[in-house]
């Protein structure tokens, strides 16, 4: 029996690692020389290193990094804010209309980015906030919101109605009912959400690509894609950007792996 | 903000929606109770509905209205675009690009379920056993999930170099000539389409997971005093109870293929020669990817996707409300 388990743990092993093989590679290619790059067959591994790669990184995509920071924090505070109280709404106060809001809320999700891009930028072009970072958070948040509103409204579904009502006795308003009970016990449900927020938005290609491929601050996403398009020779610089790109997630998964797993089963199964 | 004084009403958040709606008799005094508290419900959710009808109801308007006036660059600008009805359906149902890229977004969006979902099935019933390090290794497990799409798109570019990629190395150890992954028309669709099976697994391998765990373990005990083996277990118990699950993951993860665009246009732009357009590729290069940019055709081709992804996400809906009844 002890055995068996020591064998499902040593395929377990070999199953992550194949499936992992992909992040060691690019780790690997991240540390490669120049010259090694094209040597046949690849060096499994970075014997002959180098920093160059992420020496790159450092001088060219700074400011990418930062600005992709920014964006996503943005689109963090943008979703929370506007999602937290229509989750407390749903869940609480039966806002009439409610089933066609929660439709409406599933099946906004299920739009292309690609298609929400093409009227952002016409919109944009008219306002005048095409390649800014302020019209990047907005589209941004766009996939984020109606995962956050749901989630926050299944989180608050599940706290006791003794807890409101013991604040409505003692006369808080709807207003001070939500910030100072629902809010601080539904910090399970701010963590998820912003979690998926920053992911979402860090990863943004799409809108990035659309609405701010001229612009002075750009994210990483399309920092790396310059590099792709310009200097098609030099992927251990292409490849430091993207282990530095990887950072958020893998912090994040190490920090809040069961926010993580949290997020993705809630989005698809209530339970 | 403070609509408490003089409450009689049930506090209870069913008992004033119930009084609210069933209860004609005692009107006048609910009435204008029942009133602020929808007023209250309301302030709290109308940010999020006036952020709907403007960042998603305006874009999508756009959207349409983009599709059904022909624009030049310059009226794109400056207004004014001729209303041309259904003419750019016409031009793109008649665009020799247009049926290869529905075929290529069935094969690609088909196979990619395929894979994820049977790969995702044997992964989670692996990682359902207990032993040492099963949680960890399974959160490992979910890292492609989470990396930015253009990562994983570039990573698998190199790997998939013809020359210098450590696929073909691979390859060639075991004495297969170098397949042109990206660069040959034959082999460009299969190439994005493992990419995305391989970011798509994690997601599936964490949904049938919570599946079985919710299945309870006394079915596998009854199952397992009848004498039933593991293979048998499994179709004759385990993947009939975990059909709405299973139900859910497919729909929701062709909803998700469908929207795929990042990996295809950075591992091959939908090239060579079409060879991996999608209709979400298609849309973008009709839009952003040249310098003669056609947003009436692009959005046309958006509004079909939009469609498509309309059907599935609906069948999805119901699929969700009938697993949650």
């Amino acid at each position: 029996m002890a055995r068996r388990r020591w064998l499902r743990t040593v395929v377990g092993v070999v199953l992550t690692a194949l499936m992992l093989f992909p992040l060691y590679w690019m780790i690997n290619v991240s540390f490669t020389k120049d010259n090694r790059m094209r040597k046949s067959p690849p060096d499994l591994l970075p014997v002959h290193g180098t920093l160059a790669g992420y020496r790159a990184v450092m001088h060219q995509q700074l400011p990418y990094l930062a600005t992709s920071l920014v964006v996503a924090l943005g689109t963090v505070i943008v979703t929370v804010v506007l999602a937290a109280p229509a989750g407390y709404s749903l869940a609480k106060l039966r806002p009439r209309g409610r089933g066609a809001l929660t439709f409406l809320l599933l099946i906004v999700q299920m739009i292309p980015a690609i298609i929400m891009a093409f009227g952002f930028y016409a919109i944009y072009l008219r306002l005048g906030v095409l390649n800014t970072i302020p019209g990047l958070i907005v589209a941004d948040s766009t996939i984020a919101i109606p995962f956050a509103v749901l989630i926050f409204t299944a989180f608050m579904s599940g706290i006791p109605g003794e807890l409101l009502q013991a604040a409505e006795i003692d006369g808080a308003g709807t207003l001070r009912r939500f910030l100072s009970v629902v809010l601080p016990v539904s910090r399970n449900a701010v963590v998820t959400v912003s979690l998926f927020a920053f992911l979402w938005s860090w990863s943004d290609f799409v809108f990035a690509s659309t609405l701010d491929i001229s612009g002075h601050h750009q994210p990483i996403t399309l920092g790396i894609y310059h590099y792709i398009g310009n200097n098609n020779q030099q992927w251990n610089a292409i490849m430091a950007t993207a282990v530095v790109a990887s950072i958020p997630a893998a912090v994040l998964l190490v920090l809040a792996q069961r926010y993580v797993a949290a997020g993705v089963t809630a989005g698809a199964v209530k339970d | 903000m403070n609509e408490t004084t003089g409450s009689a009403l049930p506090v209870s958040d069913r008992g004033v929606a119930g009084a609210a709606e069933n209860a004609p008799a005692t009107r006048g005094r609910l009435n204008r109770h029942a009133m602020t508290r929808q007023l209250a419900a309301w302030g709290f959710v109308l940010p999020v509905t006036v952020y709907l009808l403007l960042f998603y109801g305006w874009p999508l308007y756009r959207n349409i209205d983009l599709s059904l006036r022909h624009y030049t660059v310059r009226s794109f600008v400056q207004g004014g675009a001729k209303f041309v009805g259904l003419q750019n359906y016409r031009t793109i149902f008649h665009d020799p690009t247009f049926l290869p890229a529905l075929e290529h977004t069935a094969i690609f969006t088909a196979a990619s379920l395929f894979f994820q979902f049977s790969i995702g099935m044997v992964l989670a019933l692996f990682f359902f056993q207990h032993f040492k390090l099963a949680r960890t290794l399974r959160a490992l497990f979910l890292v492609p999930w989470l990396l930015p799409l253009i990562v994983s798109a570039s990573t698998w570019s190199w790997m998939l170099n013809s020359d210098s990629g450590v696929v073909n190395a691979a390859l060639g150890v075991v004495g297969v000539g170098p397949v042109h992954w990206l660069t040959s028309p034959t082999w460009a669709l299969t190439s994005v389409t493992i990419a995305n099976i391989w970011i798509g697994i994690p997601f599936n391998l964490v949904l049938l997971h919570s599946g079985l765990q919710s299945i309870s373990s006394d079915v596998y005990e009854a199952a397992s005093l009848d004498g039933a083996g593991s293979w048998k277990r499994f179709w004759l118990v385990t993947f009939p109870l975990l059909r709405p699950v299973s139900a859910i993951t497919l729909l929701l993860g062709l909803v998700y293929t469908l929207k795929v665009f990042d990996i295809i246009w950075i591992m091959t732009r939908g090239g060579p020669a079409d060879a991996s357009t999608t209709l979400a590729t298609y849309s973008y290069q009709l839009g952003f990817g040249t310098l003669l940019p056609q947003f009436d055709t692009g959005a046309a081709v958006g509004n079909v996707l939009i469609l498509i992804a309309l059907v599935f996400g609906l069948a999805y809906i119901r699929a969700q409300r009938k697993a949650a009844a």
